[in-house]
Order: C-alpha cells, then sequence, then structure tokens
C-alpha cells in the first residue's frame, strides 16, 4: 500500500494539511503570464519558487516553462526586495529582451511588504523600461487562496494594466479564460470563429505551451495574447468570463476601469457548460448557432444516449479546482452519474454556494469539501468509508486509486505523468465527448478485466 | 585524456557568452567561466549569489534541506511549515525509492503535509498552529520522527520552531521532534539547505543508539539518496562483498538506522557537497574517518570498492571484492563493446548538481565520450578544485548566516577506528581519505568549466559546441530538446535509473546509446522544409 497510513477513520484536524488539493498562488500567476505574446514571468522572491513553479509546469506540459526570479537573499529579506527587482528588470530587459515582465510577489516579498506598484514605477522613472515594453505586476500572496486566486489576480492585473478605454468601441468582445489548457484555449477559439464572434481571448497559452518541434528554441513561442490585443479589450463590447473564481475578478476589473459589461460562465465543460456558452455568444452576436455546432452537440448526445447503461448510478469521486469541478460535476450528473465525494483546497464561499447548490437540486448525499484541511488524505478517507467506481483528479491521485483499485481519470492540475491535456481539449462538445470517451473506457476496461470468463463481453 | 575533440577557442568563448550582459553582470559571470587546466587548476568563482533577473537553474535553501537530505528518510513525519506551495512541490517530485520489509511498516514517503499557512497565522504567527499540527501527525501516525522545515516567512515572523518542537518533543516522550531553520532566502543555493540539514540530523538523530552494530565491514554510505533505485544497486554490490551498511544518509534509510550510525568503522561519501559536514563532525566526535567514493561508473564502482576493501586492510575482503567485480564486469563489458561504436568520439555537457556533473563524467568516458563542458548548479570551490582550497575561500556574508556547529570529541564514544599514522599510510595509497580531489582535475585541458549556468550561457554553449547530449534538469529538458539535442536530467534520470554500479552502469550505457542514436533528431524537418526536395515547385496537376 502506498499510503499505507490512512485510516477510514476520520478526524477533524485544525493545523495539519495532508495530501493538499491545491498549492500556491504564485504558481497560479505564471502560468497566466505565459499567455501574454512577448512576455516573461518574474517571480518577486526566493530562487526555489521561481524554480518549484518552473518544473511543475514543465513537468505537466513538457515544454519549456522561462521565468526569471529576484533570487533573495537574506539580506534582500531584511532590507526589503527592491535592489533586486530593479537589478533584475535591467539584465532581463539586456540579456533576454521581452516586451513584457510580468512580475509576481511571493509569501517572502509580501511578508516583508514590498510594493510592487511602487518599484514597477521606479524602475520607469529610472529608465530601467526600455520605450514600448512594459512590466506589469500581480500580488500573489501564497498564504492566501491558492494557485487559482494567483492566476486570477495576474490575469486580473493584465487586464487593468494594458486595457485602455479609447471611447471608441470596437465590435469584438472579450473572452477571460478561466485556468485551461492551451488545447482548450484553441477550442474556444475555434468555436468563437464558428459563431462569427471577433474575440480578445487572454490569457492564451496556445501556441505557448504546445510549441512544435521545430530544431530551435524560441523563447518566446508565436502564442499567446498580443499586447495591441490586450489594449484594445478596454473598447470591446462586452468580456465573457469563463470561471467565477479565474475568470470573473479580470471582468470586474474590465468594467470598473473600462466600463465593459461581463457576463460570468462556468468553463465549458459538458453538454450543459457547453450550452450556455454557446448561447451566450450566439446571443452576443445575435446569430443563430451554425448546424455545425448543432451536429458536435449532437455527436455527443448520441454517444451519453447510446452508452447510458455503463454511466448509470457510477459512483465518482472527484478533487481538484473549482472551475473545473463546477461544470464537470454537472456533466456527471448529466451523465446519471453519481458524484460522491469531492474535494477543493481552493477556499472561497462563492464556489462552496455554487456547489451545494448544484448538488442541493440534483445529488444532495454528496459530500463536498473545500477549503483547509480539505485535502485529499481526507478524500481518501471518505472513499475508504463509501468505495467509488471512478476517481477523477491530478496525478496525485494515482495513489488513491492504485491502493483502493479504483479506475482513474487524469483531469485538472498539475498532470506529470501523461500527456493529452495540451493537445486535446476537455471543453467545447468535441472537448467533453473525449472527456465522455475516457470516462466510458476507464469503467468499460475494468468490467473486461473483472468479469468472469463467462460474462466477459464481445460486443459493448 | 586529451581527446580528439576539436575545441573551439575557449577564451573566445568566454567573451561571447558575457557579450550580452550589463557590463557589472559580466564582470561577475566572468569570473565563474573558465578554461580548464588539470595540471594547474584554476579558480573558479563558486557558491555565490545569482545575479537578480538571471535565468538560473538554481533552487533554495528548502529545497536543499527537506528535498535532498531529509526527503528520503521513509519513516520520519516531514511537516513542512509555511504556506502551502512549499510542500506541495518537494511532494515526490525527487523519486527517493524506498523499500519496507514489510506492509506494516512505516513509509510517509507518498504523505505530504504542510501548515498550510494562511494571513492570520503571518499576521498574529503560526507558532500555535504548528503545535497542533504535530499534534495532530502525532494523533495520527505515531511515527518515531517528526522533522520540522520553517519556508520563508516563519523566519521574517519569527515563529520558534525549535522551541515549538522541544515542547512537543517533550510532551510525547516518545517520539522525537526537532526543526530545521532553512528558510528559502538562506544562503544562495539548496547547498544552504544541505549544510542546515546536516547539522540539524546530527545534533537530533546521530548518535542516539549506541547498540553495537553487527558486521565484520561495517560503514554508513553518505549523499546517496536513492534517486531511481541507486541505493539498492548500491546495497546488492555491498551483500555480494560482505559490507554492512549501517546507515545510509539517506537514500531508503530508516530513523533507526541514522540514529545508529555513530557504530560504523568507516563513512564513505558519494555527494561530498551535500554531505561532507556529517563525515567531518562524524569524523570528530566518534573518530571515523570518511572516505570519498564514486559508485557512478562501473570502473569507478571497481575502484571504488577496492578503496573499501583496502581500508579495512582485510585480505578476505580483498578477496571477496575482486571475486565480486570479476563477476559483474564481463557483463558490462559485453554492453559497452555492443554500444560504444555508436557512442565512441561523441561530447558531452554536464551542467547539474554539486556532485553529479563530476561524477557522470566516468560513465561518458566509459563509453568513449568526452566531455566538453561542465559545471555545477550549487557546488563550492572545493568541489571543482578540491578540498586543498578550502582554507582559502572566503566566508562571505551569506555563508557566515549557516550554522557551524561546534562538535568535539564524545567523551565516551570518541573512538578513533585508524590512528593517523595508518590514515597517512591509506592516502599514500590513494585513497581520498578526509579528502576530495575536484572536478577539474579530471577533466581535459581546454574544457570549460561554468559555475551556476544560466539560461542564456547554456543557449550560446549548444550553439557553439553542438554537444550530442546535454545533462541538467528538469527546467533545462525541452529547451535544449527543442534545439534538437537529446537532454538527460540527472535529478531524476527521466523517471530511469538505477544508475550506480554495474548494472546501473549498464541501465546508462543502454539510455544514452538510446537518446543520441534516436531516430527523431532526424526527422524535425519536414520533407518540404528540407533543401533541394521540391518546395515550392509548380505543381503537377494543374487545371489549365
Amino acid at each position: 500500500m502506498l499510503l499505507r497510513h490512512t485510516s477510514k477513520e476520520v478526524k477533524e484536524r485544525e493545523g495539519l494539511t495532508i495530501n493538499p488539493a491545491k498549492t500556491c498562488q504564485p504558481i497560479g500567476a505564471m502560468y497566466a503570464a505565459l499567455g501574454i505574446h512577448g512576455c516573461l514571468p518574474h517571480s518577486h522572491g526566493s530562487q526555489g519558487c521561481c524554480s518549484y513553479h518552473r518544473s511543475t509546469l514543465t513537468r505537466h506540459y513538457k515544454e519549456p516553462v522561462m521565468a526569471a526570479t529576484s533570487s533573495f537573499t537574506e539580506g534582500a529579506s531584511v532590507f526589503g526586495g527592491q535592489a533586486n527587482l530593479l537589478a533584475a528588470i535591467e539584465t532581463i530587459f539586456s540579456v533576454y529582451e521581452p516586451d513584457i515582465i510580468a512580475v509576481h510577489s511571493t509569501c517572502l516579498s509580501e511578508t516583508i511588504g514590498d510594493d510592487l506598484q511602487q518599484i514597477t514605477r521606479k524602475a520607469k522613472d529610472d529608465g530601467k523600461v526600455p520605450e514600448g515594453k512594459y512590466v506589469i505586476f500581480a500580488s500573489t500572496p501564497s498564504f492566501i487562496g491558492s494557485h487559482v486566486t494567483g492566476y486570477a489576480n495576474m490575469v486580473t492585473g493584465i487586464a487593468t494594466q494594458f486595457a485602455v478605454s479609447t471611447g471608441v468601441k470596437k465590435n469584438q468582445h472579450n473572452i477571460i479564460a478561466g485556468w485551461m489548457e492551451p488545447s482548450d484555449m484553441r477550442e474556444i477559439k475555434r468555436l468563437s470563429k464558428e459563431l462569427g464572434v471577433k474575440i480578445v481571448l487572454f490569457p492564451d497559452t496556445s501556441d505557448v505551451l504546445d510549441a512544435p518541434q521545430t530544431g530551435k528554441h524560441v523563447f518566446y513561442p508565436k502564442g499567446g495574447t498580443t499586447v495591441a490585443e490586450l489594449q484594445s479589450a478596454g473598447d470591446s463590447l462586452s468580456s465573457l468570463a469563463l470561471g467565477s473564481i479565474s475568470a470573473e475578478p479580470a471582468a470586474i476589473a474590465l468594467e470598473k476601469s473600462c466600463k465593459v459589461p461581463f457576463e460570468t460562465l462556468d468553463i465549458p465543460i459538458g453538454l450543459t457548460a457547453t450550452d450556455r456558452f454557446i448561447m451566450a455568444l450566439s446571443k452576443v452576436v445575435g446569430v443563430a448557432v451554425p448546424d455545425e455546432i448543432t451536429a458536435e452537440r449532437g455527436r455527443l448526445v448520441d454517444v451519453m444516449a447510446d452508452m447510458e447503461q455503463y454511466l448509470y448510478g457510477k459512483r465518482v469521486a472527484l478533487f481538484g479546482d473549482p472551475d473545473q469541478l463546477l461544470p464537470l460535476t454537472e456533466f456527471l450528473l448529466d451523465l446519471n452519474m453519481k458524484p460522491v465525494h469531492i474535494v477543493s483546497g481552493t477556499p472561497g464561499q462563492r464556489f462552496e454556494k455554487q456547489m451545494r447548490k448544484l448538488l442541493e437540486a440534483r445529488s444532495p448525499e454528496t459530500n463536498f469539501r473545500n477549503g483547509l484541511q480539505a485535502d485529499m488524505f481526507l478524500l481518501h478517507q471518505w472513499m475508504k468509508n463509501e468505495p467509488v467506481d471512478l476517481l477523477i483528479g491530478n496525478t496525485y491521485g494515482k495513489y488513491m486509486a492504485r491502493d483502493e483499485d479504483v479506475p482513474f481519470i487524469r483531469f485538472g492540475f498539475p498532470i506529470l505523468d501523461r500527456i493529452g491535456h495540451s493537445y486535446f481539449p476537455n471543453v467545447g462538445y468535441s472537448g467533453s465527448l473525449r472527456l465522455l470517451e475516457k470516462i466510458l473506457n476507464a469503467i468499460m476496461d475494468r468490467q473486461d478485466r473483472d468479469a468472469l470468463e463467462e460474462k466477459f463481453e464481445l460486443v459493448m | 585524456m586529451e581527446a580528439n575533440i576539436h575545441f573551439p577557442d575557449p577564451s573566445k568563448v568566454r567573451e561571447e557568452l558575457i557579450q550580452k550582459y550589463p557590463a557589472k553582470v559580466a564582470k561577475k559571470r566572468a569570473k565563474s567561466i573558465i578554461v580548464n587546466d588539470p595540471q594547474i587548476i584554476p579558480e573558479v568563482q563558486a557558491n555565490v549569489r545569482t545575479v537578480p533577473g538571471i535565468i538560473t537553474q538554481r533552487g533554495c535553501s528548502y529545497a536543499g534541506c527537506k528535498g535532498v537530505v531529509l526527503g528520503p528518510t521513509r519513516d520520519i513525519v516531514n511537516i513542512v511549515h509555511g504556506p502551502i506551495g512549499c510542500s506541495f512541490y518537494a511532494w515526490l517530485t525527487r523519486r527517493n525509492q524506498t523499500r519496507t520489509e514489510s506492509l506494516m511498516d512505516a513509509n510517509y514517503i507518498p504523505y505530504c503535509f504542510s501548515t498550510d499557512m494562511q494571513e492570520e497565522n503571518v499576521v498574529f504567527g503560526g507558532e500555535k498552529k504548528l503545535k497542533v499540527a504535530i499534534q495532530e501527525a502525532y494523533d495520527l501516525f505515531h511515527p518515531k520522527s517528526i522533522a520540522i522545515f520553517s519556508t520563508c516567512p516563519v523566519g521574517l515572523i519569527g515563529d520558534d520552531v525549535h522551541a515549538a518542537s522541544k515542547e512537543m518533543r517533550e510532551k510525547f516522550g516518545d517520539c522525537n521532534v526537532f526543526g530545521f531553520s532553512c528558510e528559502g532566502y538562506r544562503g544562495v543555493s539548496q547547498s544552504a539547505g544541505h549544510h542546515i540539514a546536516n547539522n540539524g540530523v546530527f545534533k537530533h538523530m546521530v548518535g542516539r543508539d549506541n547498540t553495537p552494530s553487527v558486521g565484520k565491514y561495517k560503514l554508513n554510505l553518505l549523499g546517496e539518496y536513492n534517486i531511481g533505485g541507486d541505493a539498492f544497486e548500491i546495497e546488492r554490490i555491498f551483500e555480494k562483498c560482505g559490507i554492512t551498511l549501517v546507515a545510509s544518509f539517506s537514500g531508503n534509510s530508516t530513523v533507526s538506522q541514522i540514529e545508529n550510525a555513530h557504530t560504523a568503522d568507516l563513512n564513505v561519501i558519494l555527494c561530498h557537497r551535500s554531505i561532507n559536514y556529517m563525515g567531518d563532525m562524524m569524523e570528530t566526535k566518534y573518530g571515523i574517518p570518511w572516505m570519498k567514493v564514486n559508485f557512478v561508473g562501473a570502473e569507478s564502482t571497481a575502484k571504488s570498492l577496492r578503496k573499501i576493501a583496502e581500508y579495512f586492510g582485510d585480505e578476505e575482503l580483498k578477496a571477496r571484492v575482486e571475486e565480486v567485480i570479476a563477476e559483474e564486469a564481463p557483463k558490462v563489458q559485453a554492453v559497452i563493446d555492443e554500444i560504444m561504436p555508436r557512442t565512441k568520439g561523441k561530447t558531452a555537457m554536464l551542467f547539474v548538481g554539486g556532485s553529479r556533473a563530476h561524477h557522470y563524467q566516468d560513465l561518458f568516458a566509459e563509453l568513449g565520450m568526452t566531455t566538453v563542458a561542465a559545471g555545477y548548479e550549487f557546488a563550492h570551490r572545493d568541489d571543482y578544485e578540491g578540498r586543498h582550497v578550502l582554507p582559502s575561500i572566503k566566508i562571505d556574508a551569506d555563508s557566515k548566516n549557516i550554522e557551524e556547529l561546534k562538535v568535539v570529541a564524545d567523551p565516551e564514544l570518541y573512538n578513533p577506528r585508524k590512528t593517523e599514522a595508518e590514515l597517512e599510510a591509506l592516502k599514500e595509497k590513494g585513497l581520498e581519505i578526509n579528502g576530495y580531489e575536484g572536478m577539474m582535475k579530471q577533466m581535459t585541458k581546454k574544457s570549460l568549466v561554468v559555475d551556476d549556468l544560466s539560461h542564456y550561457e547554456s543557449e550560446k554553449l549548444i550553439e557553439i559546441y553542438k554537444p550530442d547530449i546535454f545533462c541538467a534538469g528538469i527546467k533545462e529538458k525541452y529547451v535544449v530538446q527543442k534545439m534538437g539535442i537529446p537532454l538527460k536530467q540527472l535529478h531524476s534520470y527521466d523517471y530511469g535509473g538505477p544508475y550506480t554500479g554495474f548494472e546501473g552502469a549498464v541501465n546508462f550505457y543502454k539510455d544514452i546509446d538510446r537518446m543520441v542514436n534516436n531516430p527523431v533528431w532526424k526527422l524535425i524537418k519536414a520533407p518540404w522544409e528540407k533543401a533541394g526536395n521540391g518546395a515550392g515547385l509548380s505543381a503537377s496537376y494543374v487545371t489549365q
């Protein structure tokens, strides 16, 4: 047994987190900043933060993840990190030549009280920022929220520090991407194009973290939202925020700074969430949904209907991040499956309320917990008390899956031991069909594995 | 050996590496980029601060302490006191394998423990939450030991992890609780954390159990972390030779082994950088000499086994070691004979760790490959130039912050295993007793040595030298591979291994052969991108 010390008996904990279902803010900020074209993320803290975040993102994407650090030593921790950040900005612009440096803070720089706004302004005043280049920032203290909060904070920083309202509206709409994969962002762009909606999608990590092998390392890959696009976001007719936790804060900020009205939707994972997304898109441009998209939807519903017997009543445990868990849970319910246990380390009443509302109506007996001590240890204990047929979550779930001998689908962040998430989407009808295929394969492979010889089926 | 490799003019290379830096940065970096001469061994600037903004391979003190040294011991509950990230990122990512005797034995390696410090803990102090966490860990698991690791904010807000640990240790009575002040900002790299870890393990673990260990040739294995099963292979060889492994620091180890380590008669050191402090301290307190060995590379393994036998000076052991080598060597040679024609004459670059960039050169040499440039991520001058430079290393502000334990001979347990004269005689025979010659003595003349290589420098080096393989870590892996050069990870072994000993050498040869000769590197260009392949020619079928 890998997790041999996990007992069945659940005891409330107040101090100890075991096997967390979250990580810290800065990694989310780093990921978001990679979705801006020509941007170098910069970690204002100890070297270890930057190294750990780059390593984790690299393991998840199997791609170069470039980012710099202020390399704090004890001196900087005592006297403040201003000198380090100013020196870093100068070195970065001369050596790595980005268009933008996106600085995020860490628990260290937040604890000593470094003011990123003041330091980045000073860098500009001191002439350390070349003409036409930018230094933006986001405050991302690791002791608040989770990696999702850090993502939201950086996206908000991007929105407020680039978007300008010229007073002349542009015939375009913003789509603010919640935390999703490059493949998902690519799919959002494709669907928008199908519907004829001109969008500014930000951040956009497609063509950044799924770059082709060309024999050359392109430091700033061709993808990412451009500065011009980001600036124009202030003149867009509206914003669609995909995800109430990871994307909505940026939409609110944009409404405040540039008066761009917004609507918040779930990330379009699964049938119903994609329906809402497509309806919203078609509404903003006032066009009918093209037949091709209706056919895509039809193919998904067709499989749901044809394979329903393998899904009905199957008990699922899932863990991950709020903006993924909400539409995923809804999808499982649409599939007639039973979400039995749900855990997310990301705190927040908004998420809690949304999830409770969804469950109340359709699965009131589901165990759900988020925030402090809502960790994989608790989830595992729940699974020991009320076993499940399927586990869905990031790579760390494989330890529970093996111990409990439960089929396992990798979904969320980080996925360290499989590829695919950066290339094949989980959003939209096609993405949901892929997710459904994975669910079916996991369940049906298990049925094949466990079937008595006389019950072994050829046709399923 | 002077290889038949064409070296670009190394002084020009150095110029090119630093030309893009701002003047002050260039001046600093120039001191860490050195053209090697094994005869005179020039000075390398090492273990100094990385310039802010430079994309470095380095991590932090916490990573060196919790991740490297303490991580591999399976039955300690390691609680990270701080915000959630630090514990999350160090969770299982170093591939420290461990093997318990039964399913009942403690193994906390697959677990991640954190106090998940919140804003209110930063503002009002986190000691209370830490003590609650320790109590909960004790109640849930009843472990032999609980170790506490401080992350950056902990030091700044003044939480006293040592006092909290002491209080809980005394409260429990049957659980050894101890803390490490390994905040990420200490020192200039992981190296500071190694030292802090050595101090803590020495103070709180070594010497707690005086039960005499059993065996004729008893040693401890220091600086081996069982990545990819390295320790299992060394254990296999020791067992075959009849050598008793009392404790490992810390691959595949347990608390009780480490507590009993001082009953061994020799410490052999693999990774000098991360554990040499322990060797020194155990020698002073208990009279156990340490000796530098290397189990990376088949020849190095044989050599190291012979040195161990020589140390014990026992003819029976010497004979047994020769038998084992004679049994193992032909299998290794057969693989070399098969692979060598495909690897001979190829070049490698190694920029990694604090000893790996040295040790792995032996494996490449066994494949007929030359190391054209190498450097460490977090080593000190002694790891490059040899321990004789230790007295001349300047102590700067960053290293001054790391505690030097004052160790004296234990009034009861000090027992010099060898006399001064015996040790001198062993040194005469070429045994690196309490010594290490460093990396540069072994590297070719005119090869390049670069400490704390930056991303920019690595791209330049690859452009200039076009090596056949590059060795580094996960952050460099896909950058280098995008340039069409295979990268071998020498922290995680690309999830392979073991690479130590005889079986490990064979694994490594096969991996390198597979990597440098993989057809994929020739498939990068599409047919239409290749010159003279008809790109842009007129269509074969037209409608007109």
